[in-house]
């Protein structure tokens, strides 16, 4: 046993869990993480992933962009870049933050690595263990890992309709309040939530930026989707709303171009600015500068508006099948958002079914889903789930949903000669919709009224 | 020798087949062994017969791997392969028939009644519930018949949470088994199939930390602690180790596996079910048995490849 390899070996759990640090703790591996590895497999129809259809972008653009980056600029491309990133690339953040009327100067922004960058840094320079986060409830999963692995308390507040709940917001910082809590920061996603798919108003938008005023909260505002709307006109963002200093402003190309560029960016009040500059030169040095090239000249080249305009045509066909497949494939008793734009739908079935089981019970039929419960931390969102609707064709989202609906179908009745509660033949008219652990109360909106005006 | 290590598979318990199988590639390295990943997919067959390989190992949890299948077409392709033989795979998988061989063979087990959901919708089959309830009592373990990891497993404590937690074992299989609860501590055993006969290694008792041993407990470093040996009276150590080679025996079993076992508050000890591929992750309980008997994981690993049938 004098062999390393070999005596030691077996021990290996203690040896390393002693060194991890205490911020680890809340980087763990959990059965829908499992479950999660196996939505990989190919021939499983999948609407759990963000995933951007990148197969939209035109191969020969992509070859011309970077034949002319070969051409002229290779060895500034490949070389680094400010860690604040390259001043064409910052003009073009300037641009496009223009078409959702944000005026910026390219000196305000730093270009990250992603907008999950962007969420790392600011919590790295604002964060301190025990730190208070409010987001919204059910909210981006991606967010809450980067939040925790600051150690920040992270502390939801639902969402309806209209985004979230300002007054259910104003008594929860009254109640952090008491237990003398003071949060640093709200992360809100406005536009077309992840995962809820929901808008936060206009209403609420002011009420939300007067809240943190009053308080002198730091807003996080989360941008992915604002140029992915379908239906409706645009909302001002909380950044423009501002007056007082207080939004940091996260913007990504992902949704809008690629997500394996990784380019995103932050605006924020200028002291801030300088330490998000600092902790990002500390993390990476720099971001892609092959990347911010490519970004620029095809920002430059003038077409992108018209390649985002032919995404949101797609998205919202895609959009439009999905919700007629709910509409269709689902059984009374369930609900869903009807998103205005963005990625997704928030779907929630009645409280008796649990949708990480149902994830195990849609592997079986090769059919995935993000069950809800990962959009809380507080193992709330039990019966909801998260569908996307902008990774798979119009087909497959209709055949997913297809079997969705007849798994769902099957608990119900399954459910239903249990309880005694719904005779099989009736399911659809028998099953109450089931009121008691709904987390989040949404109403389903008829397709039609939404499908109005084009963006 | 050149060996297959067949992970991941279709099965749900994929990501714990990974986490197994990369550390077991590991050992085997160390061994001098030359591991091969095997994916175990659609093209196992010509894959296999391709590599040609002098052992399997197999590192597969759930579905396929667990439920025998593997093991009758590497017998079909001659390839030696570690653990139990495809009949023993099939009897311990299904939680209720091996409680029935259990039962039959004159071993222990808590009580228990088993749900078909084809049953349930159309013979009303779950209208036998207040009959299970009067006859198991409250409140009642609710599983599915196969997977071994705890996903799916539920505590229903009375008539109102059963059809929740049917509902929820019914997501992982066709068929769900309701066992009576048995208040007590959470044992394993895990026998290796030696040459002279089945040893048992000492018994690693379960302390959930949570409520209940559930999924994330079992395979999250911290969530659950393990005492091995398991802090018992020598002679309920000796019964339970009896207990469990004569489990072992019942089925057949080869090579290495774990007995779970429930130790009553009476002191009365009854088998719960056989794992023939059990997980060998860094949480564990079979490396840790196999370390408190002075065995080490590299050694435990070459003593699988040993005992792999037939022999390599």
């Amino acid at each position: 046993m004098g062999r390393r390899s070999r005596g030691g070996e077996s021990s290996a759990i203690e040896r390393y869990s002693g060194l991890f640090a205490e911020r680890t703790a809340s980087m763990t591996s959990s059965a829908m993480r499992d479950l999660m590895a196996v939505t990989e497999r190919p021939e499983v129809i999948s609407l759990a992933g963000g995933l951007p259809d990148t197969s939209t972008f035109p191969a020969d653009s992509y070859a011309a962009l970077m034949g002319r980056i070969a051409a002229g600029q290779l060895a500034k491309a490949l070389q680094y870049g400010p860690t604040e990133g390259l001043s064409a690339a910052r003009e073009c953040i300037r641009e496009v933050m223009a078409a959702e009327s944000v005026a910026v100067e390219p000196d305000d922004v730093i270009v990250t690595s992603g907008g999950q960058q962007a969420l790392d840094i600011v919590c790295k320079v604002l964060i301190d263990p025990g730190d208070v986060i409010v987001a919204e409830g059910p909210t981006y999963p991606g967010a809450v890992s980067a939040f925790t692995s600051y150690q920040a308390q992270v502390e939801q507040v639902p969402v309806d309709d209209d985004g979230m709940d300002t007054q259910k917001l104003r008594e929860r910082l009254d109640d952090l309040d008491r237990r003398g809590k003071r949060p640093k920061l709200l992360y809100l996603i406005p536009n077309f939530q992840n995962p809820s798919g929901v808008t936060l108003s206009l209403e609420r938008r002011r009420e939300v930026i007067e809240i943190a005023q009053e308080r002198e909260l730091l807003i996080l505002e989360d941008n992915p989707y604002g140029l992915l709307r379908y239906d409706g006109d645009p909302l001002p963002s909380l950044r423009e709303l501002d007056e007082d200093e207080l939004v940091i402003y996260v913007g990504t190309f992902s949704k809008i171009l690629s997500p394996g560029i990784r380019l995103g960016w932050v605006t924020a009040p200028r002291p801030v600015l300088e330490k998000l500059n600092l902790a990002k030169q500390a993390a990476d040095l720099c971001s892609s500068s092959l990347a911010q090239h490519f970004v620029a000249a095809y920002v430059a080249g003038g077409g992108w508006p018209e390649y985002i305009s032919s995404l949101r045509g797609i998205y919202r066909r895609r959009r439009d099948v999905m919700i007629e497949s709910l509409e269709s494939e689902l059984p009374e008793g369930a609900t869903w958002t009807v998103p205005k734009g963005g990625l997704f739908v928030w779907a929630t079935l009645p409280d008796y079914i649990d949708t990480t089981d149902l994830l195990a019970r849609a592997l079986r039929e090769n059919f995935a889903f993000v069950p809800g419960r990962a959009a809380w931390v507080d193992g709330s969102g039990g019966s909801s789930m998260r569908l996307n609707f902008s990774g798979a064709d119009e087909g497959e989202i209709r055949e997913g949903v297809r079997r969705l609906g007849a798994i769902v179908g099957e608990q119900v009745d399954l459910f239903g000669t249990m309880t005694g509660r719904a005779p099989k033949a009736a399911r659809k008219a028998a099953i109450e919709p089931q009121e008691g652990g709904r987390v989040v109360p949404f109403t389903p909106i008829e397709p039609e009224a939404e499908a109005g005006g084009a963006a | 020798m050149k060996v297959a290590l067949l992970e991941g598979g279709r099965s749900l318990e994929r990501g714990v087949s990974l986490r197994t199988s990369a550390r077991v590639r590991d050992a085997l390295v160390r061994l001098g062994h030359e591991p091969i990943g095997v994916d175990a997919d659609g093209d196992l067959v010509p894959t296999l017969r391709d590599l040609a390989p002098d052992a399997a190992f197999i590192a597969l949890h759930g579905g396929d791997g667990e439920d025998g299948m593997v093991q009758e077409l590497l017998e079909l392709l001659g390839i030696p392969y570690t653990g139990s033989g495809p009949e023993a795979c099939a009897q311990t998988s299904d939680k209720s028939l091996a409680k029935s061989l259990l039962r039959a063979a004159g071993l222990p087990t808590p009580e228990s009644a088993t749900l078909d959901g084809e049953a349930m919708r159309e013979l009303g089959a779950a209208q036998a519930l207040p009959e299970i309830g009067q006859k198991l009592g409250w409140p009642m373990v609710v599983k599915p018949v196969s997977l071994g990891s705890a996903l799916g497993l539920g505590l229903a404590h009375n008539a109102d949470e059963a059809p929740a937690a049917m509902l929820k074992a019914l997501s992982y299989d066709d068929r769900v088994l309701l066992e009576r609860f048995v208040a007590g501590r959470d044992l394993a055993v895990a026998v290796i199939g030696e040459a002279a006969g089945p040893r048992a290694l000492p018994a690693v008792e379960a302390v959930p930390v949570g409520d209940s041993y559930d999924f994330e407990a079992r395979y999250e470093i911290g969530a659950t602690n393990f005492v091995c040996p398991a802090e018992i009276p020598e002679e309920t150590a000796d019964e339970a180790a009896r207990i469990a080679v004569e489990a072992f025996e019942v089925f057949g079993c080869r090579g290495v596996a774990r007995v779970d076992l429930l130790l009553g508050e009476d002191g009365s000890l009854t088998v719960l079910e056989l794992d023939t591929i059990p997980g060998l992750t860094q949480t564990s309980l079979v490396p840790l048995a196999a370390e408190a008997a002075g065995i080490g994981f590299d050694d435990l690993i070459e003593t699988m490849l040993d005992l792999s049938s037939p022999r390599a």
